[in-house]
């Protein structure tokens, strides 16, 4: 992982970290921190937890996304005070620049990258007042049926991180449950790192190619980090922390707090296996309970 | 109100489901009266069946046994944009009289008094399902004459479901009209939480309280 974020995550950088809810690569996270990489622009359809992290750690100048709340638990505090800041300093204690979207806005910025192509078209945004936040959401015509549409400019990560239950040394990935946006940020970027709960030889990956959602010829990198995700999760490894995600509201309400979390378990542990230590019964708590599907006859 | 929300679908409606209330609206009338209601969350999990309430809408437990996981490109394109969508069940932090929904600033947007998590799926589920339902809880600060900012339009809101009463919207006016009360809430009690001069039907429901099914389902769903 070291390696990985020294080769390919620089200052300044725009940075896709997805994962919707599952797969959101943490660890990889908490070695940019480590690494004190600044400036960033930090692309989350959901910033999570992940980035309330990032933003208090310095690293984050911009913030592109669409929905920034803790789900049950309640906000993400570092994102909040630096959204709503008006003090002339960086953020956090400054104010964060954001690029405000909607879900469907986000997918259609990955979507556009991805394709290769300069916007996307949605049917969106009519008798709102995100167009009017935000002049990255603009208008086209149609040129065949002359209907107005919303157009959501595409988003190229200078690299996009991903975690995945599985890849091969070529970093073919493999990824089921909620795939999110994850295909669409890895084609959408100009660099790719796969970060994986396990890697597989390469006939595992070539017995079920409809299970692919990364080729190997758009990575640069592969990861071998187990519970790299936590607290999120991996679907058929553990299970989503939401005892976690519910603890982080007070702390994320104190930054002081916040801070002190932060060096407790991002900056003085020197990887991710160091940081599960600090959470003694945590695998056993959190391990997957089995419901596997059938094997599919890929003959013929 | 999780039950007077619940009792808005209808069996085989096709719902996307936001976070929160709606989502346990949604899987409480699943267990009840609409056991074919197809549920969909904005993270592609369709028609699914958590065996435990969701505390997010990409939680582990709408993956295992749903009938299909896709990609958000083909949630937002194929299945809402396309028009699949009989109900988009949202919460809101304001609604106005219009029906409009706020979930982004309260403030004006380039100097927020407080930052809100933003629009999510919500304005594109406001934009394309057939009808929509909003369920949040009655207050005067959450029910202003206009929204601090539009997140969601709310041409398409049918019924804003509360804690305390049921509004209409009339598509005539454009405006949320009060249909019904819970036992015990007087059309006053709601006149003094929202911020307009709001306008009463001529026939208000008085809703039922929960039955005894209802109450032993909401009390057997599982949390997270």
């Amino acid at each position: 992982m070291r390696d990985a974020v020294a080769a390919h995550v620089r200052d300044g950088d725009v940075v896709a970290i997805e994962g919707f809810t599952h797969l959101i690569a943490f660890a990889a996270a908490h070695e940019i921190i480590r690494q004190q990489r600044r400036n960033l622009t930090l692309c989350r359809l959901t910033p999570d937890i992940v980035a309330d992290q990032m933003i208090a750690a310095g690293c984050l100048s911009t913030l592109v996304f669409s929905w920034a709340g803790n789900p049950g638990a309640g906000s993400l505090h570092a994102f909040r005070r630096a959204a709503e800041s008006a003090e002339p300093a960086a953020p956090p204690r400054g104010r964060l620049a954001l690029d405000e979207y909607s879900h469907f806005g986000m997918v259609g910025r990955f979507a556009a990258s991805a394709a290769g192509l300069p916007f996307w078209p949605l049917r969106a945004y009519r008798d709102t007042d995100l167009p009017v936040a935000n002049p990255n959401i603009r208008q086209v015509t149609c040129p065949f049926t002359g209907e107005k549409l919303a157009a959501v400019p595409a988003l190229r990560p200078d690299v996009t991180i991903v975690h995945a239950q599985r890849a091969d040394r070529l970093g073919n990935a493999q990824v089921w449950g909620v795939t999110g946006v994850q295909k669409e940020a890895a084609f959408a970027a100009e660099k790719v790192v796969v970060v994986v709960e396990e890697i597989v030889d390469e006939t595992v990956i070539r017995a079920d190619p409809n299970r692919t959602v990364i080729p190997g010829f758009i990575v640069d990198a592969v990861v071998h980090e187990p519970w790299g995700a936590h607290p999120s999760y991996a679907q058929g490894y553990y299970d989503r922390d939401n005892d976690f995600y519910s603890r982080w509201e007070p702390i994320s309400r104190d930054a002081a707090a916040l801070e002190q979390w932060l060096d407790t378990y991002v900056r003085s542990v020197p990887d991710r296996a160091a940081y599960l230590d600090k959470f003694p019964g945590l695998r056993q708590r959190l391990a997957a309970k089995a419901a596997p599907s059938a094997a599919v006859n890929y003959g013929y | 109100m999780l039950c007077a929300a619940a009792a808005e679908l209808a069996n085989g409606d096709v719902v996307f489901v936001g976070i929160g209330l709606p989502s346990l609206a949604c899987n409480l009338a699943r267990a009840t009266h609409a056991p074919d209601v197809v549920l969909i969350y904005e993270s592609g999990t369709i028609d699914t069946r958590p065996d435990r309430i969701p505390l997010s809408i990409g939680d582990p437990a709408l993956v295992t046994g749903a009938a299909m996981v896709s990609p958000m490109t083909d949630v937002f394109q194929y299945v809402l944009q396309r028009g699949h969508i009989d109900v988009g069940f949202l919460g809101a932090a304001q609604v106005d009289k219009a029906g409009n929904l706020n979930t982004t600033v309260l403030g004006p947007y380039s100097r927020p008094s407080v930052r809100l998590p933003g629009s999510g799926g919500a304005a594109e589920i406001a934009a394309h399902a057939r009808r929509v339902l909003v369920v949040t809880r009655l207050e005067r600060r959450a029910f202003p004459a206009k929204v601090d900012f539009v997140t969601s339009p709310g041409a398409r809101v049918a019924r804003v479901i509360t804690d305390q009463c049921i509004f209409e919207r009339d598509n005539h006016r454009n405006e949320l009209v009060l249909s019904a009360l819970f036992a015990g809430v007087t059309v006053d009690d709601v006149r003094a939480r929202v911020g307009w001069e709001l306008r009463v039907s001529n026939e208000v429901r008085m809703l039922p309280a929960p039955g005894e099914r209802e109450l032993k389902a909401l009390r057997s769903l599982r949390r997270a």
